[in-house]
């Protein structure tokens, strides 16, 4: 395994990448919904996103298990 | 669909590149100078790449029929050596002459030193002083706000046509500055550190296309010449018309690039009988 500084190194970009990703994909949400004048009928995939970045902006998970309280989480919306 | 792809290393990468970028209607494609990844110590090896970009890539591009143009400069990071950067400057102009080279780029900034910025000038002014497009660098991830207003102050500062100097690597903190100034921008996508195929399209459908452009920069780094074939599908796939996307992705290239007489290919127009 890594060392902490190392996991750092190897991976930030690439989060920092596809945290890119969601936050465009939020945005063009946004776009969407003011050039159609309505939000979508169901909401539930959007509400979900924004609840597991709620898990994510945690620094403490002492089970690092996070990967897969997410995953739980996602099972709920179909 | 015959796309340009405006930005890209080929000295970096296979033949296999072309073969499939042909296939994938990649009809021409552009070489700015650029960093090699260490910082060479001599004018003359700059002289050789200079003549490998402008005489023997074109000539590898047509096996695949590809047209292959190419731009002329001393990198930002290798600017920092000011006594190498004379020397290429005072040579640079022969390149100009080239039939493939389409102008000074990519020069810019990397850490915005006062090397890099005095490198900057000297390559706007030998541009204009030979009416020359200028292709301009902006540095990457935390560097780019920074870095991007200072391409800009720098450009203010002197006498320059917008019309003629494209501004590289925008993301969505830098492209209002750059367009607003009445510069042309361009968009390049890498799989990690620069913009994005989807995100691209964000910014297409955002901005006034007039003055965008979309590239690959495919290097030898972490990089993807397809990372532009990927843009235009998820342009299509949001139900933009095939004319709306041969706009961007052929056609701007050709307005832009076009202001220098040695570039013959036109926009075009699809027809639907």
């Amino acid at each position: 395994m890594l060392s902490p500084q190392k996991n750092l190194e190897a991976y930030y970009l690439e989060a920092r990448r596809d945290l890119l990703e969601v936050a465009s994909m939020l945005d063009r949400y946004d776009r969407s919904v003011e050039k159609e004048g309505q939000r979508a009928e169901d909401e539930s995939r959007l509400n979900s996103l924004l609840e597991a970045m709620s898990f994510l902006s945690d620094k403490d998970c002492p089970k690092s298990n996070r990967t897969e309280q997410l995953l739980v989480h996602f099972a709920k919306v179909s | 669909m015959q796309i340009i792809q405006p930005h890209y290393h080929a000295i970096a990468r296979t033949a296999q590149d072309y073969e499939r970028m042909a296939m994938s209607g990649v009809v021409a494609v552009c070489e700015p100078a650029f960093w090699a990844g260490f910082d060479r110590r001599y004018p003359e090896t700059f002289i050789d790449y200079f003549a490998q970009i402008s005489e023997f890539e074109p000539t590898r591009a047509a096996e695949f029929g590809i047209r292959h143009y190419c731009w002329v400069a001393v990198n930002p990071k290798e600017a920092e050596n000011k006594e190498l950067t004379d020397e290429v400057l005072r040579q640079m102009p022969e390149f100009l002459q080239k039939p493939t080279c389409l102008g000074v780029g990519e020069t810019g900034l990397h850490k915005s030193t006062k090397n890099e910025i005095e490198s900057l000038q000297a390559h706007v002014e030998i541009a204009m002083k030979h009416d020359q497009l200028v292709l301009i660098h902006t540095p990457h991830l935390s560097d780019k706000a920074h870095g991007t207003k200072t391409v800009l102050e720098v450009l203010a500062g002197m006498d320059v046509n917008p019309d003629r100097i494209w501004i590289d690597h925008v993301e969505e903190q830098t492209i209002e500055s750059v367009l607003d100034a009445g510069y042309w921008a361009g968009m390049t996508l890498y799989p990690v550190t620069k913009c994005s195929p989807r995100r691209s399209v964000d910014i297409l459908e955002k901005y006034s296309t007039e003055r965008l452009l979309v590239n690959s920069s495919a290097d030898w780094g972490p990089s993807d010449p397809f990372t532009l074939q990927e843009s235009i599908v998820e342009f299509r796939r949001r139900g933009h018309s095939l004319q709306e996307a041969v706009e961007i992705y052929h056609n701007n290239p050709c307005r832009f690039l076009g202001q220098n007489p040695k570039w013959d290919i036109k926009p075009i127009t699809i027809s639907e009988e």
